[in-house]
């Protein structure tokens, strides 16, 4: 009973209610620590000195010089690092990423790094370090990446034929069922439609920083801004041959990650810094480096043919996606092939996805990675598809959309899932029925995302005054301390008030799995209804012990133990002041590999107004549904739905990596790389559903992600309303806008 | 390379420092007086982390030397609450949950505070366009206008009562 | 500062210099801070006109109701730099001597007809703003030069300005392509004078007289509007970059002239 994961559908007392949260005095007083808050005695500064080159040959580093400046404690290249040159791929590729070896893959890739007194005079080192290169031909765009003659990034990654030279794509990997070209011969009407999107960056405010340091005893700590303490307890350790049991890895407060923190980049160069000059270092990347070094998204171009038959149905569905993985490969074409045609119930369906090798960084994961322009690409096309049929886009989504017992284009068959239900919503809400002004047009959009479980651990601790501290693994990105105080309270049966939740460490908990995947609430949520039913267990054996009954006879209810047919009970609060003499201290522990993470959908509606004078585009109404399962604290459910939406409209409208012919990055700073500012956005209303997930005992799915996905398309649908013509290329930037409107201008005037 | 000796007012405290002529007063805050309210999100002036009151005009201090602050007022956010009273736009950024991870906040707080200071009821455009130099990539902004807006009412009210204790007393 | 043998620059309000010193793109020997020097964060009413201290920072601009009610097109277009918080501390002159093509006051008070006042080891003179900047980032400025002041003229009556910018947000962006026009109307609120420049379409602001001939003698009629939009498209010459194409510029560059012209006009009619 204890660790059933079952839905349960109880009543709840405090779940759903939109309690304060228990870090936010500290935030906002300025006194909550984040990355580069912490500072240690004797510490040092370090600094990475970056290659100003897209692709070359690192011939020669000369440190000479930088090393005799006075101040300069370390000075570090590849040299000092382990060497996994033939040795397994995945550690070679991070390590190289995080420092190159005899090449420089992208601008911005780390080629030495040094460890000052002050931040002045490691500066003054980076410039005395004399690195000798030859500069070779580089590949920044996709398309051009996989032509015939292009420059090849990584020689030594092969797709499947083997014996084949090598080329930048990386892998190929192909999903769907039933036969697509005989899907097609039923259909119709069949659209095709090529897309593109440009990179974009998660943009937290928060640059990667952390404060290392490693004794010659091979002991060592690190302070740091990560979605995951141990995985980058893992990753450090391994990298540099240290015990993992050895290094202490402790996660500040984030200043925002969205998948960005989740890989290592600077830490294993702070910890190598540190264990050579044997003294703590911190080490801050800039707001430059961020860019272009650091954890960008993938650069796309998607192709995709849809057929319907007349009465609205769709029978095939394919789609080509070329996904950039940066200079190193990884798994995001695959991703986007796998969430591409989830939101639809088709008979013939396929997803071909490519990872494709480009001289820009690596690229990681962004808030439901890859998924955002699959579904620009598909739902750009499936509205097309019911102006085709002259349907409304909602109902056509409705006739098509999956279900449960659908069987996802993915491979699983889903369970209860709220794509239909967000429809629906949409269908009803007033936004839909909002008149439009002048040059303004409406798009929807659906969007879907996984979600994760995974490896989780939670300890909870009754204090002898019978108050309780919750131990989790999982860092808090946003909230999430708030919503698993109110699991573990309502759990228990007392006030949110007496239950604290604190982030652990790598020493003090096992292992969890980062928080990623929307996996946080759902999987910790989970290890802390598992933890304080633990606890319960022994409450009730020292309420049985103090009354002389069997533990059979006592329940727990209200916070309270009850013996059965009796009129005794003793609080939590009675038995936790008891219990140095009934058996000393009362804890809970769980440890759960979280499955059925359950799957995630939104439908998005958005209205703007476009300037057909000069293409620029207002974003002037927006609304978010979404099913969250159980939304455990409203507030930062909404939150979710909102920062989601406000990252899709950034990224549909300006943000993008700008390379020039030389393929250095030419925008790496927020003023040319164009988040959105307050002024630029509406008030983003939210719906929240609950379809509540079958595998989790509140019914929680994760709700951080799936936010990002619909505005792409949602967007890119309203502004070819509002404009007049199709947009297939993001970001939507006001030249696009233009020379598209002047384009269609030219095509439908009368010619001679 | 010589330091140089700065003395100033930072939260209604008297301080001195030592300063490099590079370093800004960001660095100065951080570095040598402990004050890690501020954050630098860029460097550059283009997100608002660093925000902070320089005689009361809003700035960020990644864009002003340690050195040119010599005899001025400075005012961060750790200098926003009253003792262990909150200052309303605190509270509401609470209340509202107008915070998601946070590195952000201590700059909407000290900007929002500016934009209260001279504007008591400001319309949801004048709140955003004077929250335009503050980045946020959490929350869309739609909490943090709303306790913004939350707050402006609170402030109005104290002063109201503030003015009828005066007129009474 | 004119003997010193090092690299030395000036300092206003900083958010020029400090990004530059950030980005490794100067390595200064000797920074000075011109702003403790008596009147230079002043806005002085002259018998001529205004002077404004080059220590001013652009959000005292706004605040000068006899400035803002005789430029606002100057006032506006200051105001449009950066945020608050660069408000606070970003001068004119600063945006002047920075020499960026994109400056967003400078269109403006090259439409204004501003001056330059410089004092340098050579004296004080009044230059026109418009020849103070000779390309990106360079100026005709002589070492040991240092403007101290801008100064606009008196308003006749009858008389508007406006600026606009293209940008892709809202605020806190640099200007695309951007557009400053000034205007005096006569009898029947025909336009009398107009001068016409425009922003970031070159490597320097530039005067279009042709655009400003285009305005003179009409009530702003479409017609007029088309020449004057005309005459600016064809005096860019801009380069296509990370903010804009070169097709893009040109065009919209017309579109904020257009639009600047009819706020001036409006303006200058005392319809605000």
């Amino acid at each position: 009973m204890a660790n059933d994961s079952k839905f349960t559908n109880q009543k709840f007392k405090l779940v759903g209610t939109r309690v304060m949260r228990p870090d936010g005095v500290d935030k906002v007083t300025g006194r909550a620590r984040y990355g580069a808050d912490a500072s240690a005695p004797g510490q040092l500064v370090g600094a990475i000195l970056r290659s100003p080159h897209a692709h070359a040959t690192i011939r020669k580093i000369d440190t000479q010089k930088a090393e005799k400046l006075k101040g300069v404690k370390a000075v570090i290249t590849s040299a000092d690092l382990p060497d996994f040159t033939g040795g397994e791929g995945e550690l070679y590729n991070v390590l190289e990423n995080c420092m190159a070896r005899g090449r420089a893959l992208y601008d911005g890739h780390a080629v030495a790094a040094v460890a000052a007194v002050d931040a002045e005079t490691a500066r003054r080192a980076l410039k005395l370090i004399k690195v000798d290169y030859k500069v070779l031909p580089h590949v920044t765009d996709v398309d051009l990446a996989i032509k015939p003659g292009a420059p090849v990034v990584q020689p030594g990654v092969k797709t499947k034929d083997k014996k084949a030279a090598p080329t930048n794509v990386a892998n190929v990997t192909t999903y769907g069922h039933g036969d697509v070209e005989a899907g097609f011969g039923k259909a119709d009407v069949i659209i095709e439609k090529s897309y593109k999107t440009e990179q974009v960056h998660q943009g937290y405010i928060e640059p990667h920083a952390c404060l290392a340091s490693v004794g010659p005893d091979g002991h060592g700590e690190l302070w740091v801004t990560t979605q995951g303490p141990f995985a980058y307890r893992n990753w450090c350790a391994t990298l540099l041959g240290m015990e993992m049991s050895q290094l202490k890895v402790t996660s500040s407060e984030i200043g925002g990650g969205f998948g960005g923190k989740t890989h290592v980049w600077i830490e294993p160069i702070a910890l190598a810094l540190s264990r050579k000059a044997n003294r703590p270092v911190k080490l801050v990347m800039s707001r430059e480096e961020v860019f272009r070094a650091s954890g960008p998204t993938s650069p796309t171009s998607i192709d995709v043919r849809l057929g319907a038959t007349r009465d609205g149905r769709i029978v095939a569905a394919d789609a080509a996606m070329r996904y950039g993985n940066g200079a190193f490969p990884g798994i995001w074409g695959e991703v986007g092939a796998m969430a591409a045609w989830a939101c639809y119930d088709i008979e013939n369906v396929r997803s071909v996805g490519y990872e494709v090798l480009l001289n820009r960084p690596k690229v990681a994961a962004y808030r439901a990675p890859s998924a955002p322009m699959a579904a620009f690409a598909v739902e750009s096309t499936v509205t097309l598809m019911a102006e085709a049929l002259g349907m409304d886009p909602v109902e056509f989504r409705l006739k098509n959309a999956a279900r449960e017992g659908t069987r996802a284009s993915y491979g699983p068959t889903y369970g209860p899932i709220g794509i239909v239900p967000t429809l629906e919503a949409v269908k009803k809400h007033p936004h839909m029925r909002a008149r439009l002004g002048k040059n303004q047009g409406r798009g929807v959009a659906c969007g879907f995302w996984f979600n994760f479980g995974g490896q989780t651990c939670a300890d909870l601790i009754i204090d002898v005054d019978g108050t309780v501290g919750l131990s989790v693994g999982t860092v808090d990105v946003g909230g999430a301390r708030a919503s698993l105080s109110l699991i573990a309270a309502e759990e228990l049966g007392i006030p949110y008030e007496e239950v604290r939740c604190n982030i652990a460490d790598t020493a003090s908990l096992g292992h969890n799995d980062m928080t990623d995947g929307s996996r946080g609430t759902f999987s910790s949520g989970m290890a802390t209804i598992f933890a304080a039913r633990d606890a319960i267990e022994q409450l009730r054996v020292r309420a049985a012990k103090a009354w002389g009954i069997d533990v059979k006879n006592v329940s727990w209810k209200d916070g309270k133990a009850i013996a059965k047919g009796k009129r005794k009970s003793l609080t939590l609060k009675e038995i936790a002041e008891a219990s140095p003499n009934t058996g000393g201290p009362i804890s809970g522990h769980s440890q759960v590999v979280a499955d059925g993470a359950g799957v995630s959908f939104a439908s998005h509606i958005c209205d703007v107004e476009v300037d057909p004078e000069t293409g620029g585009t207002k974003v002037v109404r927006y609304t978010v549904v979404q099913d969250a399962g159980k939304a455990v604290h409203p507030d930062y459910v909404e939150g979710q739905f909102q920062g989601g939406a406000a990252q899709g409209i950034g990224w549909a409208l300006n943000e993008e990596y700008v390379y020039g012919k030389d393929g250095r990055l030419q925008n790496p700073g927020f003023l040319d790389y164009r988040i959105p500012v307050c002024s630029d956005l509406p008030f983003i209303d939210t719906q929240i559903l609950e379809i509540p997930n079958p595998n989790h005992p509140y019914g929680i799915r994760g709700v951080g992600e799936t936010s990002i996905v619909p505005p792409l398309a949602a967007i890119a649908n309203a502004v070819s309303d509002a404009a007049g013509v199709r947009m297939t290329h993001v970001p939507m930037s006001p030249p696009r806008v233009l020379a598209a409107i002047k384009a269609s201008r030219a095509e439908k005037a009368p010619t001679g | 390379m010589k330091g140089i000796a700065v003395s100033t007012t930072v939260n209604g405290d008297a301080v001195e420092f030592v300063c490099d002529a590079r370093e800004t007063l960001l660095d100065v805050l951080r570095n040598h007086l402990g004050l890690t309210g501020a954050k630098e999100g860029c460097g550059t002036g283009d997100c608002g982390a660093c925000s902070v009151l320089l005689d009361g005009q809003l700035v960020c201090s990644c864009l002003v030397l340690g050195a040119e602050v010599e005899g001025r007022e400075i005012e961060t956010v750790e200098g926003m609450a009253d003792g262990d009273r909150l200052h309303p736009l605190q509270k509401r950024f609470l209340e509202h949950a107008a915070l998601q991870c946070g590195v952000c906040t201590p700059g909407f707080l000290v900007a929002a505070k500016a934009l209260l200071e001279r504007n008591s009821n400001p319309s949801e455009s004048e709140i955003r366009y004077a929250l335009a130099g503050n980045l946020c990539r959490c929350t869309g902004y739609d909490k943090i206008v709303h306790a913004v807006h939350a707050a402006a009412g609170d402030l109005r009210r104290q002063q109201k009562a503030r003015k009828k204790r005066k007129a009474a007393g | 500062m004119a003997g010193e043998k090092g690299k030395a620059y000036l300092l206003a309000g900083g958010t020029d210099l400090l990004v530059r010193m950030r980005g490794d793109f100067i390595d200064p020997d000797l920074i000075v801070d011109i702003k403790r020097i008596p009147g230079i964060q002043e806005i002085r009413k002259t018998a001529s006109g205004f002077s404004i201290g080059a220590g001013v920072p652009c959000a005292m601009l706004g605040r000068d109701k006899a400035l803002a009610s005789a430029w606002p097109g100057v006032v506006e277009a200051a105001q449009l730099i950066g945020s608050d918080q660069i408000q606070g501390r970003c001068t004119m002159v600063g945006n002047l001597c920075n020499a960026s093509p994109a400056a967003d006051s400078v269109p403006a008070l090259v439409a204004a007809k501003a001056k330059a006042v410089v004092v340098g080891p050579g004296g004080r003179r009044r230059v026109p703003v418009e020849d103070v900047v000779t390309g990106p980032g360079r100026t005709s400025l002589k070492k040991g030069d240092i403007v101290v002041a801008i100064e606009l003229q008196k308003r006749p009556p009858k008389s508007g300005d406006a600026y606009l910018r293209f940008t892709p947000r809202t605020e806190m962006d640099i200007a695309v392509c951007s557009a400053g026009v000034s205007l005096t109307l006569g009898a029947g609120n025909v336009v009398k004078q107009a001068r016409v420049a425009l922003g970031a379409v070159a490597p320097t602001v530039v005067l279009v007289p042709k655009a400003a001939r285009a305005l003179v003698g009409t009530r702003l009629e479409d017609d007029a509007l088309m020449k004057l939009a005309a005459a600016c498209e064809a005096a860019c010459s801009p380069i296509a970059d990370k903010r804009g194409t070169v097709e893009f510029r040109t065009e919209v560059a017309g579109v904020m002239a257009r639009r600047a012209a009819v706020m001036a006009y409006d303006r200058a009619r005392g319809k605000r």
